[in-house]
């Protein structure tokens, strides 16, 4: 029993101190003001690594769920006749959802888990250290170039994702499908506002960008310096950072499109 | 890779993050930076606005002439009033216009439908429809259609 009580005590104590070292990281690094001539290329370096890498796997996805959706609504609006409702349907779910969510998913798998890694490795093999021994900030010249990287290119994949999702189903309905395509971007545009949908999804994007970059760095800042302990903090990004995405998510939603 | 390639591919970047920003507010969500065009408002008293909500179209002969801005109840009469703005193009309603609150198709959104009139007189800002048709509530006409079956 007093076993049982100690472990639980020090799991809660330890998942306490590690939520303390995140906020104490974050708070440092983003105070830890680069010096803006030899930040920026350092920030190009990481917007090349953490956003333009990414395209090719945020393009291919963005574009097969929008004819998905698309093909999926066409089947069962069809039914009823209303198969020029397709635009709205397809603009709505990925502005308002699957825009922001799927991107930020797969960011995470594909740039949140590389950059742990790559501070993990860092750590692992004492560039870290050595860094702090030649008197250079690590947090300034590794951690916020990455934290920035992050924040900046994830909103700007979440647009990418749903213009070529928008196109993909459009390809679907009104190339394919021949739903006329002047009621489908009418539908669209009448259904779609500027300011409740798009700029939401944007407000979304910026919040899961802070959460996941602010996760993937943090878990390569605080792993245990091993190719085990790296291995682990890898799927400790992706999962942690998937749940706080899907978590925030229904808050975001709640707040943004609830009414109460 | 080059440092100046690299530059150059990252802006490339950042400017696609925009260029597809500004494509979703213009193509998707039709924004357009014409919104103050210039318009006039008139207003319309309905016994029942039946599911009419602000941003629904306002047509003549089908064609989009403006839009709901908002609706509020007039609290003496019970009615619903809707408030209007009407594209200063076009300013030539006389003023027995009649207004009557439609639906697309059977299941589809509410717009209202203007059917100008014989007078000489048009409509001018702030002006009241004075002859309106009611939204069709169709449990109102299901109620009608079993009353009078069993009134038979």
């Amino acid at each position: 029993m007093i076993t049982w009580l100690r472990i639980l005590g020090k799991s809660g104590l330890g998942w306490l101190a590690v939520n303390g070292r995140a906020g104490v990281f974050i708070v440092n690094t983003l105070c830890a003001v680069p010096n803006v001539r030899k930040g920026f290329p350092l920030l190009i370096k990481q917007l090349y690594a953490v956003g333009v890498l990414s395209l090719p796997i945020v393009v291919v996805s963005g574009l097969f769920i929008g004819m998905v959706m698309s093909l999926q609504g066409y089947s069962i609006l069809v039914d009823y006749g209303s198969e020029q409702a397709v635009g709205q349907m397809v603009s709505l779910s990925l502005v308002r959802e699957l825009g922001p969510v799927v991107t930020a998913l797969l960011f995470a798998g594909r740039a949140g888990s590389s950059l742990t890694a790559e501070i993990g490795l860092m750590k692992a093999t004492e560039q870290i250290t050595s860094l702090e021994m030649l008197g250079v900030d690590p947090l300034r010249y590794v951690m916020a170039p990455r934290l920035l990287a992050g924040f900046i290119a994830l909103p700007i994949l979440t647009m990418i994702f749903n213009v070529v999702g928008i196109w993909g189903g459009s390809l679907v309905a009104v190339d394919w499908l021949g739903v006329y395509d002047g009621s489908f971007w009418a539908n669209m545009q009448a259904a779609t506002d500027f300011k409740i949908d798009v700029l939401n999804g944007v407000i979304k994007s910026v919040a899961f960008a802070f959460v996941v970059t602010w996760i993937a760095v943090f878990q390569g800042h605080d792993l245990t310096p091993t190719s085990e302990g790296i291995g682990r903090a890898t799927t400790k990004t992706v999962v942690y950072s998937s749940l706080a995405v899907l978590g925030l998510d229904f808050i975001l939603t709640a707040v943004m499109f609830g009414d109460f | 890779m080059h440092s100046k390639t690299l530059e150059v591919t990252v802006g490339l970047f950042m400017l696609a993050g925009f260029a597809a920003l500004i494509v979703l507010a213009l193509n998707v969500s039709g924004l357009t930076f014409s919104e103050s065009k210039s318009s006039y408002t008139v207003y319309a008293s309905f016994e029942n606005i039946g599911g009419l909500t602000a941003r629904s179209k306002v047509t003549v002969a089908g064609v989009a002439v403006g839009r709901v801005v908002d609706i509020t109840l007039d609290k003496d009469e019970f009615a619903g009033v809707v408030e209007m703005a009407i594209e200063s193009d076009y300013d030539q309603f006389t003023t027995d216009t009649t207004a009557a609150i439609l639906t697309a198709g059977l299941l589809g959104e509410k717009y209202i439908g203007l059917i100008s009139g014989a007078d000489d007189e048009f409509l001018e800002d702030g002006a009241m429809i004075a002859d309106t048709q009611s939204a069709i509530v169709l449990e109102e006409l299901i109620g009608q259609f079993l009353f009078n079956n069993v009134n038979e």
